[in-house]
């Protein structure tokens, strides 16, 4: 609680205690006035000189304006004819209530949602001349080695010159999972330090590290404002002076339509009525909701690893119908595996053995795959040439024996018969002095999460899925029929891709509908861009992506897609909630007033009480466990 | 030129009228009130004195809330 949240508390609780006090003290006309102006004021005084604030700097429509119209009239009432000051004074003081409230549940969530992202590292160490210095993460100049011990979070983005150990991205990412990192490896900031002692050398300055980035990014995302904000902040600035306006009327036409008809006027209760009448107008109940949702839903998807650039973002993104992706390191590793091997006369081992020992000496990513599905290859076998042949593969004499690895235009060329393969993927042929000995298989491999994630996606809503790629259509159409996509366009170079999305763009059924695009970064960022909502995935660490996404995942789990999309549909749920609940109570509530069935009491529900609920569901958009 | 200022304000209507007085200010070309993180950030017209300008953007915004504050580092 700040110290003007304690004062008012005071105020209130001193202004009620008294109220009560008072209903136990017999007193009549005069003295009854001035007893009761006591907890009036002790509550109202600052709302009194708000409301004339605002009348010499002419903005009379406001909420304090208002509350001291509504209450000094209210009084005025009583003086002339009720009696009655109670209405008055409870007026202003649940009106203080309300108020006070609001500012402690901004205050609290503000807090909460501020916890959920607490990545920023408060310090780095330094070696200094007597041990380690703690020193602040913005002067630390790039370059320089820093020191960070087990448990600790990494304060800049750098690379680890010693020691090794697991970090632990779950701030970042959401989930936990262990990376192992060692010298060379880049660490970025933000990642807490598991189990052994680093020295890490920064690549960059705190301000330009993904910490930082990442901070920055989410505390500016509320900044760009949805429809639903720029609805609300217009409509209160047209409903404040229609709202007074018509209390104005209210209060003069019929009795002067009863007057004129030759009965009598009833200026009392006309008048009493529009005074409810302004005090059930309070805009309050939306215009702090609506923006709360919003925050709190930000907030807790990047408490799942979701960053949401912008409330507007949430919004499009609750009403995505079609997601296209990119295929390689979206859908799948991005990682070339051995997926079959099919031998010829030999073992299965011995075939592997062959083709890994002939690419000893290549670096192409197919060589990799095949070193890495053989394990260790550098074992006491003796490799007397290895010549690479470009385009066809290698040719390499190993053991004395005469190795060909490559594709089928290697083996036609040397006259070797083989045997086509029915798998999908690319196929490297093998012979050992002239003898076909079979042939393996190398795909790249679909994430294991990437069925489930097309299934949630479904059952999410999402009526559409399409898949973009550069690769060969066979390989994608294999893909898409594995994960159960049924539009797959291949073959496509980055230009291609933007132009299938903006067919996609000007073919959309529904105006509102919108289509999301996820990609893994670099060579996506123009069809990012292009997009309704361009999704940046498996963004950690890379700077490209953040920048061009407007939602950013910070893993590389496709899962997280629709994890996003449930996230922001359950906080726009929230928004339309409140838009309804309280635009609907407080309009029942202003009919009610102005034909006489709804007194003070109910003014101050449809005021107080609708803002409480109003700001206790919006709260509830920051709880996305189980989503 | 873009800034930001951090600001104290009760309350979101009162943040939606500030923005709208910084936004009517001249030499401020545009302006988000942020309410929920306690931000302003203004965006300055081209050669405009952003010291100068925010004196004026604070006077504005105190007219229409007599209760704000921006905090003008």
């Amino acid at each position: 609680m700040t110290k003007k949240q304690k004062n008012n508390l005071l105020r209130i609780l001193a202004a009620a205690a008294l109220l009560i006090v008072l209903r136990f003290i017999p007193s009549q006309r005069i003295t009854r006035f001035v007893l009761y102006m006591i907890p009036y004021l002790i509550v109202g005084y600052d709302i009194l000189l708000k409301a004339l604030k605002g009348l010499k700097n002419r903005q009379p429509f406001d909420e304090c304006f208002l509350m001291a119209f509504a209450t000094i009239g209210a009084i005025v009432l009583g003086l002339t004819s009720t009696g009655d000051y109670v209405e008055a004074v409870a007026v202003m003081l649940f009106y203080q209530i309300g108020e006070w409230f609001q500012s402690y549940a901004v205050g609290k969530s503000r807090k909460n949602i501020n916890e959920l992202m607490d990545i920023r590292p408060d310090y780095a160490n330094i070696e200094g001349e007597d041990g380690l210095e703690q020193v602040d993460p913005d002067d630390v100049e790039i370059g320089t080695i820093i020191v960070v011990q087990p448990g600790e979070k990494i304060p800049i983005d750098g690379r680890v010159i010693e020691g090794t150990s697991f970090l632990d991205t779950s701030a970042l990412t959401g989930e936990s999972v262990y990376r192992q990192v060692g010298p060379g490896d880049d660490v970025i900031s933000g990642c807490i330090n598991n189990s052994g002692l680093l020295r890490i050398e920064t690549t960059r300055e705190f301000g330009e590290s993904t910490v930082s980035k990442i901070l920055d990014l989410v505390e500016n995302a509320t900044s760009r404002k949805s429809n639903q904000e720029n609805f609300i902040s217009r409509f209160a600035r047209v409903y404040t002076p229609a709202v007074v306006y018509s209390a104005i009327a209210l209060a003069f036409l019929p009795p002067l339509f009863l007057m004129i008809s030759g009965r009598d006027p009833l200026w009392s209760t006309w008048i009493y009525r529009a005074l409810t009448f302004l005090v059930i107008s309070c805009p309050c109940a939306l215009v702090i909701s609506i923006p709360l949702t919003f925050f709190a839903g930000i907030g807790g998807a990047s408490n799942a690893g979701v960053l949401v650039k912008g409330s507007n973002y949430l919004e499009a993104l609750s009403k995505t119908k079609t997601v296209m992706f990119d295929k390689t390191g979206t859908l799948t590793k991005g990682v070339f595996e051995v997926v079959s091997i099919h031998p010829e006369g030999i073992e299965e081992r011995e075939l592997l053995h062959y083709v890994a020992h002939a690419e000893r000496y290549s670096n192409h990513p197919i060589a990799i795959s095949l070193k890495k599905a053989y394990g260790e290859e550098h074992d006491d076998c003796q490799i007397d040439s290895s010549e690479e042949i470009s385009g066809r593969g290698v040719k390499a004499v190993i053991n004395n024996k005469t190795v060909l690895v490559g594709n089928e235009k290697l083996m036609r060329e040397n006259g070797i018969a083989l045997e086509p393969c029915t798998k999908v993927g690319t196929i490297v042929h093998a012979a050992i002095d002239g003898q076909y000995v079979g042939h393996i298989v190398i795909a790249d491999v679909i994430k294991e999460t990437t069925a489930d994630a097309m299934k949630q996606l479904t059952e999410a809503g999402i009526t559409d899925k399409v898949m973009l790629t550069g690769d060969k259509k066979e390989i994608a159409e294999h893909i898409a029929g594995e994960i159960g996509i049924k539009e797959v366009h291949s073959e496509l170079l980055p230009a291609d891709k933007v132009e299938i999305v903006e067919k996609k763009l000007t073919q959309k059924k529904n105006a509102a509908d919108v289509i999301a695009f996820v990609g893994d970064g670099i060579n996506d960022a123009p069809v990012l861009a292009r997009a309704d909502i361009g999704i940046a995935m498996g963004a950690l660490g890379s700077d490209a992506a953040i920048e061009a996404a407007d939602i950013v995942l910070m893993d590389d789990n496709p899962q997280s897609i629709a994890k996003a999309i449930r996230i922001a549909r359950k906080s726009l749920r929230i928004v339309y909630e409140n838009i309804y609940f309280a635009i609907g109570v407080k309009l029942l509530c202003l009919l009610f007033s102005a034909i006489g069935y709804a007194n003070m009491w109910w003014a101050i529900f449809a005021d107080v009480g609708v803002m409480v609920i109003a700001v206790l569901n919006a709260v509830r958009a920051l709880n996305v466990k189980n989503v | 030129m873009k800034k930001t200022y951090k600001i104290d304000v009760d309350c979101a209507n009162c943040a939606n009228k500030m923005e709208v007085a910084a936004k009517n200010t001249p030499g401020v070309k545009d302006c988000v009130v942020n309410f929920m993180t306690l931000k302003m950030n203004v965006e300055f017209e081209e050669g405009a004195d952003h010291k100068e300008v925010m004196k004026t953007v604070r006077e504005n915004c105190k007219k229409v809330e007599s209760d704000c504050e921006i905090f003008l580092k």
